[in-house]
């Protein structure tokens, strides 16, 4: 056999082959049925046991329905860059539903291409969907802060130093409204025991994470909980002190063997399936869809090893008594730790209070500053 | 004394500890740019090497089982792009603050696209040597838990300042650095010795990465750099182009670093912001302190393009 030597001419027409190949492709697909197309953007890394990866698993569980198809880019920058990725979704992949899983995306690229592509449903983590915007944007979120209060019902009962310690990103209000049910939810056990919190100032800062949790541990702390982007190297450098710890966002299970007690866990797939649902029949989507631990938009890690069954029967119970409106997480009379109070007795901020929304105190217990 | 609170010396405790456990990547990576810039480049792309480096020593450690050979393989990968770089930057009228630059994107691309598969498996670490076996405080233990790099660290850069004083081919790399023209004259092969230099400082940049993943935090992730690379390209101009001095800026780094979190952790609460920057702040009031200016340059390598 000989090779031709390959001209211009013949690099055209392979390249115009392949271009073509697609479209032909999808043409077939598309008259044989016609899956439901969602489109999911990450603002990093699917792999980052934290936030992306809590999204990526949910997009996992969607692709196995069927009749569903998911597209999926990583990395996306909350910058027009969100907008080229939506767009090449909905016109090359044919996405009926855009899952914008980050959240600077929503203003103003998400609004925009909602504008720009009316028969598409555009979801978004985090939004607030306000009168006026366009009526096919759906923003959900979940109260992950019900899960943290079980995983500090579960250090209370696990710690003996009766010091906790926990690694944060910023004192924004998500973070902190989980700070201080991770808080209450330890001093319900006993309220002698202190939570110590440390802000290392961003998002993912590994070495000034692991710097944090040898603090924490050398200040006596014996149990570490993360709230930082990927809290993975805050589990394993907990793991390697011989201390325990509780994750955040997704499972660090596998990074912490000996220690990982549980977690609060993103459990994205319900609210994913109930905008799903919408588009396949023809509905608008929830404009402002937030819910938590009762509707299984958040859970906990299974309980790891050490947990003790007292703590486990603890958690249960916890867990039934949010579920059925018998137990608040903010209720009054709470103090926050410069002692004024912040609820006041016989006041009750359930979770869906939009109270909370602007929460910027840390409650009493909690060593540490807004 | 209960032995779990040791309140304020926890302080100082971490500080040293943070100066041994942050500053290790900052010795590798600012000596092997101070020996790339000695001769006459700026290589600002050991960001990039640095995650490469700390990527490869991952995969190598994870696959072979020897985590000394994840050190070597990262050192030989940043070594690979040293050379990348110096080979470029020969091409006439190429400039290698550019070239850096791309570098950085190209590096960390290919580590990210590269260490895909490395998120989940766990690496045999580096192994680290207790110090702090004569104290039954236990912070002290954790503080003085020093891994081997740091030592290699601290050797390498008296080994550097021998080596550009004392030797002959220290001499001729300071003078390729110093004057093209004097170089060529006095029969100097000036472009292998920049690449051979941007080579060595890849290397050590590389070495630098796999302490990152190999030792301290000590998992490979994406967010494992967040800027250390370039942090410590700007130590070398701090160290005025000496080793030595290179080697204290970055124990000085490492340690300010450690403060933020130790005063947090001590009760300190406030100001954290503040606190956080105190590296940055620390570094600039020494610099500002420390200028002349009667002779700004007087200490930089004079073909460096940093000052033209």
């Amino acid at each position: 056999m000989t090779l031709k030597p390959v001209d211009r001419r013949s690099v055209l027409q392979m390249l115009a082959a392949a271009g073509s190949a697609p479209f032909v492709l999808k043409s077939t697909v598309a008259r044989a049925e016609t899956p439901l197309t969602v489109g999911v953007l990450y603002s990093g890394s699917k792999q980052d046991y934290g936030f992306n990866q809590s999204h990526a698993q949910a997009a996992a569980a969607l692709k196995k329905q069927t009749g569903i198809k998911v597209v999926e880019e990583e990395r996306v920058p909350e910058t027009i860059a969100a907008q080229r990725s939506m767009e090449g979704m909905i016109r090359q992949d044919g996405a009926q539903l855009i899952l914008a899983t980050s959240f600077g995306y929503f203003k103003p690229h998400v609004l925009e291409m909602a504008a720009k592509y009316p028969d598409v449903t555009f979801a978004h983590t985090g939004g607030v969907w306000t009168a006026g915007m366009p009526e096919n944007i759906g923003t959900f979120y979940a109260y992950i802060f019900e899960a943290q209060y079980i995983s500090g019902i579960v250090a209370g009962h696990m710690t003996k130093s009766k010091k906790l310690g926990l690694v944060a990103a910023k004192p924004t209000p998500n973070l902190l409204r989980s700070i201080n049910a991770f808080a209450l939810g330890a001093r319900s056990v006993d309220p002698t025991i202190q939570v110590q919190v440390i802000f290392t100032g961003d998002w993912v800062l590994p070495v000034r994470e692991a710097e944090a949790t040898n603090t924490l541990v050398d200040q006596g702390a014996d149990v570490i909980a993360a709230q930082v982007d990927s809290p993975k190297v805050v589990i394993e450098t907990a793991e390697k002190r011989g201390v325990m710890s509780c994750g955040y966002h997704s499972s660090q299970a596998d990074v912490a063997p000996n220690g990982y007690l549980t977690g609060a866990e993103w459990n994205w797939i319900t609210p994913y399936l109930v905008y799903a649902g919408s588009v396949r029949g023809g509905k608008k989507p929830e404009h402002y869809l937030r819910a938590g631990l009762g509707d299984h938009f958040v859970k906990n890690s299974p309980f790891g090893k050490l947990v003790t069954p007292e703590a486990r029967a603890a958690a249960e119970t916890a867990r039934a008594d949010l579920i059925g409106g018998t137990r608040v997480i903010y209720s009054g009379p709470l103090k926050d730790n410069k002692g004024n109070v912040v609820i006041p007795a016989g006041i009750m901020q359930s979770s869906n209070d939009r109270a909370l929304d602007g929460i910027n105190y840390l409650v009493e217990g909690i060593i540490g500053q807004v | 004394m209960d032995p779990t609170s040791i309140g304020w010396l926890a302080l100082p405790l971490a500080i040293l500890g943070g100066a041994i456990r942050v500053s290790t990547p900052f010795i590798f990576v600012s000596i092997g740019e101070l020996i790339t810039e000695k001769s006459g480049r700026i290589n600002l792309g050991l960001e990039g090497t640095l995650m490469l480096g700390a990527m490869a020593g991952y995969a190598i450690s994870y696959l072979s089982g020897s985590p000394w050979l994840g050190v070597l393989s990262a050192g030989l990968a940043g070594m690979a792009f040293g050379f990348l770089h110096g080979l470029l930057c020969s091409v006439k009228r190429v400039n290698d603050t550019a070239i850096g630059i791309s570098l950085i994107v190209l590096g960390t691309g290919l580590a990210f696209f590269l260490g895909k598969p490395l998120i989940e498996p766990k690496a045999p670490p580096l192994p680290s040597i207790a110090l702090g076996f004569w104290s039954s405080v236990p912070q002290v233990r954790a503080a003085l838990d020093v891994n081997a790099l740091f030592f290699v660290g601290i050797a390498l850069a008296f080994a550097v300042y021998v080596f550009l004083n004392r030797t002959g081919w220290g001499l001729m790399l300071r003078t390729v650095g110093d004057s093209e023209d004097a170089a060529r004259a006095l029969g100097f092969p000036v472009l292998r010795v920049r690449i051979i230099a941007t080579m060595a400082g890849g290397f050590l940049a590389g070495i630098g990465g796999s302490f990152l993943s190999l030792s301290y935090p000590g998992s490979w992730s994406e967010g494992l750099s967040s800027g250390q690379g370039i942090m410590a390209v700007a130590l070398v101009i701090f160290a005025r182009w000496r080793s030595v001095n290179a080697l204290g800026a970055s124990l000085l780094f490492g340690g300010a670093g450690a403060l933020g979190p130790a005063l947090q952790g001590i009760g300190v609460t406030g100001y954290y912001y503040l606190f956080n920057a105190a590296p940055y702040i620390l570094t600039l009031a020494i610099m500002v302190a420390s200028t002349s200016r009667a002779a700004p340059f007087a200490d930089a390598p004079g073909e460096l393009k940093l000052h033209r």
